[in-house]
């Protein structure tokens, strides 16, 4: 599988989180993010990490991508651990260093605040991790379909954006090939000031551009050639049709909220 | 079968220019007659510029003739109505395996026409699962594309333009670029579906060993049709190969050296097995 770049987060799965229509995925992480925000004690915190956690299992993703995607969200919540803990007076004081006290109240609010983060993450990892990045955006195409009534283009913005992801890796392996090849003739894409290293970009980005536009070019004539036509009908191969099981699995996180919500969890 | 009779490209004194002023500058193509039956497989080859490739755009109404007309199974490829039926009759290929693979999986990728065509999506699966099996796809079904090799993008290509049922595929110089086993893998391919659904392939390459497996050649310059006819006539027709900085193949040049040298060998050897098989006859015979 990794034999070059792979696209977003997917991972090939076949549970139930899986099978989910991703637009119900859509909403009901919508309705979990808002929730986090809505919530104020560590008790319904924990719950929601207990929830992450079981259908991180329940998924079947493996423990290491959990943290790999917890990673980009370390440094935020360092800083933010600091912030708090240095600057944030109330409570009795934990201890002092210099002039410098830590206070109860801001290591308190400090940790929510992270481990908030850190579900919040959980829950859109969830998402990324079990749905493929196409369905994802037809997902989304879908919400944006209404738009579409005071003319804007939306199947076709659908269209490009799984174009987009189509070339992604390809442009990516390109753009690594391109640099190595600089390298060898001696490139240096480390050193120097801002505008050097800008500067050394330059024969990398150039050829980039012009080959981004010969595929756009191809590719044009390639999707006319099968029948692609701007404005007409299309359908799909995978109709994303909502099933029983997608009102059910929406209806148990609706019902969940409303429970921590009305017993103040 | 209905035989070699019914034709399904058609082209009656197509000229055609790249620009709108047709005064001012030299045609791409001109004077360009010809047919190709069911089930026929031609070569198309030319130098470079020749119109090659301009050509295969016409059948398939990505151009549209300036002059004359192209008839796809009998459709104008003019009328913008019929458009979706003539792409449907004429599947493209095209040279780079990469810019021509759309969607984010191979079978995502090969129900892309199909989808154009808005059949519903039962059928579009049924369809996809079939060509995938046709082609030896169906282990690559979710992969994305860019995990492919040469050969195997190219054979999907085919499969998401076979997927549409046409009668005819349009190939431009699909093997430039494979490498050996990617180019072996791709020919056999269309070879068999030529052989066995009766699927008339027009192929462009400039490989004179790919274009002697065709079962007739088709010699383009500078827009002009200027040679047409069975491998055998044509690749062994040097003269008019060299002329145009085109090579017969391995065995017609050795055969025609040999020949020079004063060894009596027979005039229409195309294959290496040929050349073989006369070399030694003359061993024993001599
Ligand atoms: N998009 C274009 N615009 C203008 N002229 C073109 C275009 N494409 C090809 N030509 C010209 O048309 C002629 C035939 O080109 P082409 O069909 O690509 O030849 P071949 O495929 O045999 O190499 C060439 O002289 C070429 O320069
Ligand atoms: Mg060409």
């Amino acid at each position: 599988m990794n034999r070059s770049i792979t696209m977003g987060q997917y991972i090939p799965g076949n549970s139930i989180l899986h099978r989910l229509n991703p637009r119900l995925k859509i909403i009901a992480l919508v309705l979990l993010l808002v929730f986090l925000f809505l919530l104020d004690t560590f008790s319904a915190l924990g719950a929601s990490l207990g929830l992450a956690l079981a259908l991180f299992a329940l998924a079947g993703v493996p423990f290491s991508y959990l943290l790999r995607g917890l990673r980009p969200v370390l440094y935020i919540a360092l800083f933010a651990l600091i912030i708090y803990f240095f600057f944030t007076s109330g409570g009795v004081v934990l201890f002092r260093i210099g002039f410098i006290t830590v206070e109860s109240e801001g290591v308190e609010q400090g940790l929510f605040i992270v481990a908030r983060l850190v579900v919040l993450v959980l829950f859109s990892l969830l998402l990324t991790l079990t749905t493929t990045p196409l369905s994802l955006t037809h997902g989304m195409s879908y919400f944006l379909k209404p738009l579409s009534h005071i003319g804007l283009p939306t199947e076709e913005v659908a269209m490009i954006m799984a174009v987009a992801l189509r070339f992604i890796p390809t442009i990516m392996e390109e753009s690594q090939r391109l640099m190595r090849a600089q390298l060898a003739r001696g490139a240096d894409f480390e050193t120097g000031s801002i505008f050097r290293k800008a500067g050394s970009l330059v024969p990398l980005i150039v050829p980039l551009f012009v080959s981004a536009f010969r595929r756009a070019d191809e590719l044009a004539l390639a999707m006319e050639a099968r029948g692609y036509r701007i404005g007409a009908r299309r359908t799909r191969m995978h109709e994303d049709v909502i099933m029983l099981k997608d009102w059910a699995a929406l209806a148990i996180v609706i019902i969940l909220i409303a429970l921590a919500l009305t017993f103040d969890l | 079968m209905h035989g070699q009779s019914s034709i399904i490209v058609e082209s009656k004194d197509v000229e055609f220019y790249y620009s709108g002023e047709e005064e001012t500058v030299w045609p791409a193509l001109s004077g360009i007659s010809f047919t190709v039956n069911q089930g026929e497989y031609v070569a198309l080859v030319g130098p470079n510029g020749s119109g090659k490739t301009t050509l295969l755009k016409l059948f398939n109404a990505l151009l549209i003739p300036s002059r004359g007309e192209v008839l796809v199974k009998g459709i104008s490829t003019a009328n913008e109505d019929t458009l979706p039926e003539v792409r449907r009759t004429c599947g493209m290929i095209f040279q780079n395996p990469d810019n021509q693979l759309v969607a984010t999986t191979v079978e995502e990728d090969i129900a892309f026409g199909l989808e154009n065509l808005a059949l519903p999506s039962r059928e579009i699966q049924n369809r996809v699962l079939e060509t995938a099996r046709l082609l030896g796809l169906e282990k690559l079904l979710k992969q994305p594309p860019h995990l492919l090799s040469g050969g195997e993008k190219q054979r999907v290509a085919i499969a998401g333009v076979l997927a549409m049922e046409p009668k005819c595929i349009l190939m431009d110089e699909p093997t430039a670029m494979l490498d050996p086993a990617g180019c072996r893998e791709v020919l056999k391919t269309v070879r068999k579906l030529n052989r066995e659904r009766g699927l008339a392939v027009i192929h462009v390459t400039h490989f004179p060993e790919e274009a002697a497996g065709a079962d007739r050649i088709v010699v383009l310059n500078e827009g002009q049709l200027i040679a047409d006819g069975a491998p055998g006539e044509v690749l062994t027709n040097l003269p008019l190969l060299h002329s145009l900085g085109l090579r017969g193949t391995a065995a017609v040049e050795l055969a025609a050296l040999l020949r020079a040298d004063g060894c009596p060998l027979p005039p229409q050897i195309l294959h290496n097995r040929e050349l073989v098989d006369s070399l030694c006859s003359l061993e024993q015979n001599s």
